[in-house]
């Protein structure tokens, strides 16, 4: 059953258009990401549900209760903010502690709750610190301890990772996702990374231009994007347009000339299709030994895989592999690509094709 | 690169000079000048005495002025942080033409001369002022205004409240603006928002703003002597008709240092006070 859910929401700043037409429906327990570009309405989205920004129309709904017109200090929901907005002048203890003081908590019961938070954020050792004393990652699990530890219904966390390093943001990925777990707070994350967005999320939900284009979850979001603008946003893709071919039982795609096996398809013979394959998908052979023939212009050693750019008739093909241990085609050399049939993915891009 | 040891020396010279032959001479000559002996019909004698100190801290007309002048000076700043705090913050929350218009409609006022703008008050506080006139109309009697402490107290807050404004609008800027919707969604009303998290993160720029008042308003000299008249005198009107009218400069003198010394004290026992609470909370 829907917990929190968004009806036909939009926000408008005069004539532009900031979120449109939004529906969204978030189960008790969920973790879901909004992921898009900077502007695409997912921070606005965010503040209307935080009740920080007020919505031009559409209702937010959360366990059966109006909250659209209800102020940010009565809807109780925890908000960790892109700069953590911790109070600089109060102790870690302090600020986990200013939550509960609104509610009127007994001291008792106050600070055997912080003391819980600040074991589960594994902070306890750091309560009579303040802020400016902790470093990026300590600031950021403060955050989340003080907005967790008046129990929201809700978690709303906007960009909670972008301040961080490369590698601390990996571990607090892992680190969010177990706190979420172990307390069962439904979760709603603002990203516009689209790693962190797959490897946290329950679903994801990508907006652009204000619009919600898919909701699912992390893994069919990757395999099935529902448009070429989510295909490119999230992971790397390969697009080839081309025209459509049938000959007898056997489908292809043919591509300024050259002709490339595919997968059955319901669309027309003479259409103009698209044909998308991620990097990861495709194969490095022997030159003449794949389905397409290419030189390798250039390449990026990625630690965990590798990156090649193939230059091939049909235009630039990307190709990932992974790290195997042993040096793979160098740049200039003649390789051969090749995949499986299925796993590429051919679209009627409309229209018909004149030759 | 080698440099030489004299050239820390070399660089602050010229500010220690202009500081040294503006401030420390004079300040050392107006000292010297308090201990010595006066005498109507001899002038300055060449004597050290300790009367006149004796005579400024034991006679009760004295101690009246430097009463007034610290009372007024107090009321001055409280009235300036309770007017200039809110107007700094509402500043701070004003878009974009309008807080630009706003923040030179606050200095905008220091531009003209602190004289002007004190003739200006005695015009609109006058017996025959616009606002004995409109009381008048409204049935409410003309009302003494000008020459009183009321008419030093208004024109003084309205000198001093952008010294208020602007460290406590520049402490606002370095605010996150995240910290008060913080606030706010842990549960806090606006209110207990600004008392609980703003007011104690600008309490620095209040504190700086307070003490310039608290010192410019101490020794005012152009608003007191002319909103105050001849009667109603200030330390430093005071200092003035010593050296001025009565020609008893050492008198002028020791009252000078007397005010700059319990100004000092005042200041620095509320800078360490309140500086202190401040810098354990924000470092």
């Amino acid at each position: 059953m829907a917990f929190l859910t968004l009806e036909q929401v939009n926000k408008f700043y005069g004539e532009l258009a900031a979120v449109r037409d939004v529906d969204l429906s978030v189960a008790r327990g969920e973790f879901v990401s909004l992921l898009g570009p900077s502007g695409c309405g997912k921070t606005t989205t965010l503040q209307m549900i935080a009740g920080l920004v007020e919505p031009t129309s559409g209702r937010i709904m959360l366990d059966g209760r109006d909250i659209t017109h209800e102020k940010p200090n009565r809807r109780g929901l925890g908000i960790v903010f892109q700069s953590y907005a911790l109070f600089p002048h109060m102790t870690v203890a302090q600020n986990v502690a200013f939550g509960l003081e609104m509610r009127k908590v007994p001291r008792a019961e106050r600070d055997r709750r912080i003391g819980e938070m600040l074991a589960l954020v594994h902070l306890s050792a750091f309560a009579e610190r303040y802020p400016r004393q902790l470093s990026g990652g300590q600031r950021q699990r403060v955050a989340i301890a003080r907005a967790l530890v008046i129990e929201p219904p809700v978690l709303l966390l906007d960009e909670p990772l972008s301040n961080l390093d490369a590698k601390l943001r990996e571990e607090m990925q892992f680190e969010l996702r177990r706190i979420q777990r172990s307390v069962g707070t439904t979760t709603i994350m603002v990203t516009h990374d689209q790693a962190e967005a797959l490897s946290i999320s329950d679903r994801v939900v990508v907006m652009e231009a204000g619009r919600m284009t898919q909701i699912d979850a992390p893994y069919r979001l990757y395999e099935k994007p529902a448009t070429a603008f989510i295909a490119s946003f999230v992971g790397r893709m390969n697009r080839l347009e081309g025209v459509w071919r049938r000959n007898g039982s056997a489908s292809a795609i043919e591509v300024a000339g050259t002709v490339l096996a595919s997968e059955a398809a319901d669309i027309p013979a003479g259409s103009v299709v698209t044909a998308t394959i991620r990097p990861e998908k495709l194969r490095l052979h022997k030159a003449g030994e794949g389905r397409l023939d290419g030189h390798v212009t250039s390449r990026f050693f990625l630690g965990g895989h590798w990156l090649f750019n193939i230059e091939t008739p049909v235009g630039v093909i990307v190709v990932s592999m992974p790290n195997d241990g042993e040096e793979p085609a160098r740049e200039g050399e003649h390789v051969g690509i090749g995949w499986t049939p299925a796993s590429l993915r051919i679209e009627a891009s409309g229209g018909e094709a004149t030759t | 690169m080698n440099r030489s040891p004299a050239a820390p020396w070399l660089l602050v010279s010229p500010a220690a000079v202009l500081f040294a032959g503006l401030v420390i001479v004079p300040l050392v000559l107006t000292v010297i000048l308090s201990f010595l002996t006066y005498h109507y019909d001899t002038g300055i004698g060449d004597q050290y005495t300790l009367a006149h100190y004796g005579e400024v801290l034991s006679d009760s007309y004295y101690l009246g002025i430097f009463w007034r002048t610290l009372r007024l000076a107090f009321l001055t700043t409280l009235l300036c942080a309770l007017i200039g705090a809110p107007e700094a913050y509402i500043l701070s929350r004003m878009r974009k033409p309008w807080r630009s218009i706003f923040l030179l409609v606050i200095i905008g006022p220091l531009l003209v001369s602190v004289v002007v703008r004190a003739f200006g008050w005695s015009m609109l506080l006058g017996s025959t002022g616009l606002i004995n006139g409109a009381l008048e109309i409204l049935g409410l009697g003309p009302v003494k205004l000008l020459y009183t402490e009321t008419a030093i107290v208004i024109a003084l807050v309205h000198v001093m409240l952008p010294f208020m404004v602007i460290p406590v609008w520049t402490a606002l800027q370095k605010l996150d603006p995240q910290v008060e919707a913080a606030a706010w969604s842990l549960g806090a009303s606006r209110f207990t928002a600004l008392r609980r998290v703003v007011m104690p993160q600008v309490s620095i720029g209040l504190l700086s703003g307070s003490l310039i008042v608290f010192g410019l308003s101490a020794s005012a000299f152009a608003i007191p002597g002319l909103l105050g008249g001849r009667r109603l005198k200030m330390a430093a009107t005071l200092v003035y008709d010593e050296y001025m009218q009565e020609l008893n400069w050492p008198m002028g003198a020791a009252i000078a240092i007397i005010v700059l010394l319990a100004n000092l004290v005042i200041m620095l026992a509320y800078n360490r006070a309140v500086e202190a609470r401040a810098r354990r909370a924000l470092g």
